[in-house]
């Protein structure tokens, strides 16, 4: 039995998560690196969507391990209130089969920048000092605003009332504060930024940011050999450290550059630009290609019934209609705490499929509702069994309206299929978000440039698929009687 | 032998056949005659299930036709559509034999019926092979007769087959539908609001006005003894039109 099992362990590779910022990017190479060191087979699934999406996964066991921050883990995942020691934390974690690290060595809290020529002509030197000067623009991350310990109770403590708060990307934030467009932005007390730019950091004279000391989360069931090496990065990076490496990886614009640093600068060997865009291309197609061969298969059936009026039509075309108004980020996060999906291309897939259903629903219903009503009442009159019918007169009669709308649905799924990368799913957004982190050009065009030829190859194969599906009588030229 | 018993059809409020009792005589042809509305195209789309009756019964051989036996009926029943109703993804041969095909109907059998048929409603060979968008009006209706004949139905309906073809080629389809009729011997009932054309093809004409029949009989016994002065202003309406 027990044997049974660590062999189950030993096939599958530890897998280590990360957010998609470059701390954590680098801190999940560092643990990805570390393992395999020590012998371990493990595997980096970088640049997922935020906190919720890692934890489910760390819960579900679709990850083993990724890099999180004390604070985040009391206000965001367990809504501790006041100040819980680690103790409480790791005593409340095991209850939920995870374990937590030693500290690796530095704190990482939030804390709110000025550009340095903003903050000396206005004085400010303290959080405080920002509710003299009403008419500030504030550019926060979508997370800091809506997190229980971010700007709400920030505001609330601190009594500010900005001129504006907009939500912008935390990379292109760092890009609107020198170029003056917002005046006052959070960051991550160890951004490389910070010193690159000599941001000037508001002091926290109130005591509001609670502790942010980062750790390792890991299940408490990983192998031990696992574990161990993982709890060797304890106390191993300090504050300078640890922006040393952010630094060195946005140099490098890699974020792989950050670990060779840490482990003494020697580069890993490095798969080739060509190479890994087409394995990410591959897997993009892949993605698309099962999500829409499900859609088909089950958009098709439900579009046949909601070709016939009644309320069971309604209720088909407003559900995948409804399914087509949530975000795609928040559709994704939403699965993966379900049984089965966690991290990984089954929930991209299963995403992508319920993206891709309406398009196919609506043109199958419309393409059946709209055969002239002679042309109905003709076959009906043959008296042929429903299948037969519907397969030798129906389905190819609205051929033309259900590949367009198979097409609609392929189109979106290339452009839908990029967010996969942020549930460690791959693909093309994988360069993508990490080159929008890197504030790196070349980097997101290396997704986003085969992404659009792939979309383009997909509306002209589909010229193609016409021709073969839509019978050759459809495709006359009427002639007048 | 095709019958209404006692058969009423309304559409909500709308009654659009009053309460009916009518035997169509086998072997010979009727046409159903009106105004538009008078409910001439529901009697027809009755008597082959297309739409239910709100009372009574439709007996087809002495069955009520119910969903047990509709298929069965169906396939010994011919029907033509105003505007053909050919299914415009197949050519006209695939349309002709779509339903014997599917009934498994011998090769040898189906070949020797196209045969027949393209002779008998005069439709060259190289049209079979054609869409029905690359064919004209006239060759349309006349390759949905020849489908609704290759299984020599029991039965022959036609919903205004001629309405939307123009003069010249109406007529001369007039003429060999004549030829048609009478050499195939079916019980035939076609829909037409034109009574020059009643007379010239059918045997018996149904002269139906707001869901009721007014009148049945001969061309002759319409004109002779009308059972009401409406009868009359028809004819004589029509008669305006066609000289």
């Amino acid at each position: 039995m027990l044997l049974a099992a660590s062999a189950a362990a030993a096939q599958r590779p530890v897998v280590i998560g990360s957010k998609k910022f470059t701390e954590s990017y680098v801190l999940g190479e560092i643990a990805t690196r570390s393992l395999q060191r020590a012998g371990v087979s493990a595997e980096h699934r970088a640049g997922m969507g935020g906190t919720i999406i890692l934890w489910e996964a760390l819960v579900g066991g679709s990850i083993d391990a990724y890099p999180e921050y004390t604070g985040t883990i009391a206000q965001e995942i367990l809504k501790l209130s006041g100040r819980p020691t680690r103790e409480d934390l790791s005593a409340a974690l095991a209850a939920r089969g995870v374990a937590m690290g030693a500290p690796l060595g530095f704190e990482n809290t939030y804390a709110l920048v000025v550009a340095p020529a903003r903050a000396r002509t206005l004085g400010l030197a303290r959080i405080s000092d920002l509710s003299r000067h009403p008419g500030l623009v504030f550019g926060l991350t979508h997370e800091f605003l809506d997190r229980a310990d971010g700007w709400r109770p920030l505001a609330a403590a601190y009594d500010l009332s900005p001129g504006r708060v907009a939500g912008i990307d935390h990379a292109l934030g760092y890009e609107a504060l020198r170029h003056g467009s917002i005046d006052v932005k959070d960051a991550y007390s160890t951004d490389a930024r910070i010193a690159q730019d000599g941001l000037v950091v508001l002091e926290d004279e109130r005591r509001f940011f609670p502790d942010y000391q980062a750790v390792f989360l890991h299940r408490s069931v990983i192998a031990p050999r696992a574990a161990a090496a993982i709890a060797s990065l304890s106390g191993t990076i300090d504050a300078a450290r640890m922006r040393s490496l952010n630094s060195t990886a946005e140099r490098a614009k890699d974020y792989a550059a950050g670990a060779d640093a840490y482990f003494g600068g020697r580069p890993s060997a490095r798969e080739g630009r060509a190479r890994r865009i087409l394995r990410l291309t591959a897997r993009h197609l892949e993605l698309v290609a099962a999500s829409l061969l499900l859609a088909v298969a089950i958009g098709l059936p439900l579009g046949i019934r909601a070709s016939r009026p009644g309320p069971a039509s309604q209720i088909i075309l407003g559900a995948t209609g409804v399914v087509q108004t949530i975000p795609a980020l928040a559709l994704l996060a939403l699965l993966v705490p379900v049984p089965f999906l966690g991290i990984g291309p089954a929930t991209a897939v299963v995403a992508l499929f319920l993206y891709s259903l309406l398009p196919i629903v609506r043109g199958t219903a419309t393409g059946l509702a709209s055969i002239p009503p002679a042309l109905t009442e003709t076959a009906e009159s043959l008296g042929l069994p429903a299948w037969t019918r519907l397969r030798a007169i129906d389905l190819p009669l609205a051929s033309r309206a259900i590949v367009a709308g198979i097409q609609t649905s392929a189109v979106i799924d290339v452009g839908a299929a990029t967010l996969a990368a942020l549930i460690g799913a791959g693909g093309l957004g994988e360069p993508i978000i990490s080159g929008l982190n890197l504030n790196d050009h070349a980097t997101i065009l290396e997704g986003a440039i085969p992404a659009a030829i792939l979309a383009l190859a997909v509306q002209a194969g589909f010229g193609l698929i016409e021709r073969i599906v839509v019978p050759r009588g459809l495709r006359l030229p009427k002639i007048e009687s | 032998m095709i019958e209404l018993r006692g058969v009423r059809k309304s559409f909500g409020a709308t009654v659009a056949l009053e309460r009916t009792d009518l035997a169509f005589p086998p072997g010979a042809t009727t046409a159903l005659i009106g105004p538009s509305g008078c409910g001439k195209s529901t009697l027809l789309r009755l008597l082959l299930g297309l739409v239910a009756p709100s009372e009574g019964d439709v007996l087809f051989d002495g069955e009520p036709l119910a969903p047990g036996n509709l298929a069965a009926v169906r396939h010994r029943v011919g029907y033509v559509v105003q505007d053909g109703g050919l299914f415009p993804h197949l050519t006209a041969r695939e349309n002709v034999v779509l339903l014997a095909r599917h009934l498994k109907t011998p090769e040898e059998r189906r070949r020797r019926r196209l045969r027949e048929l393209s002779e008998l409603v005069k439709l060259p060979d190289a049209a079979l092979d054609r869409y029905p968008g690359e064919l004209s009006g006239g060759q349309r209706q006349r390759v949905a007769l020849m489908r609704a004949l290759l299984l020599e139905p029991a039965a022959l309906l036609l919903d205004e087959p001629l309405a939307a073809l123009d003069p010249l080629v109406r007529s001369s389809l007039q003429e060999d539908l004549r030829e048609i009729f009478r050499r195939l011997g079916a019980t035939t009932v076609f829909v037409t609001h034109d009574m020059a054309e009643a007379a010239y093809l059918a045997d018996h004409i149904v002269l139906m006005r707001e869901g009721r029949i007014v009148q049945r009989g001969t061309a002759a016994d319409l004109r002779d003894s009308p059972a009401e002065p409406f009868v009359s202003s028809f004819l004589r309406a029509q008669r305006r039109v066609a000289f």
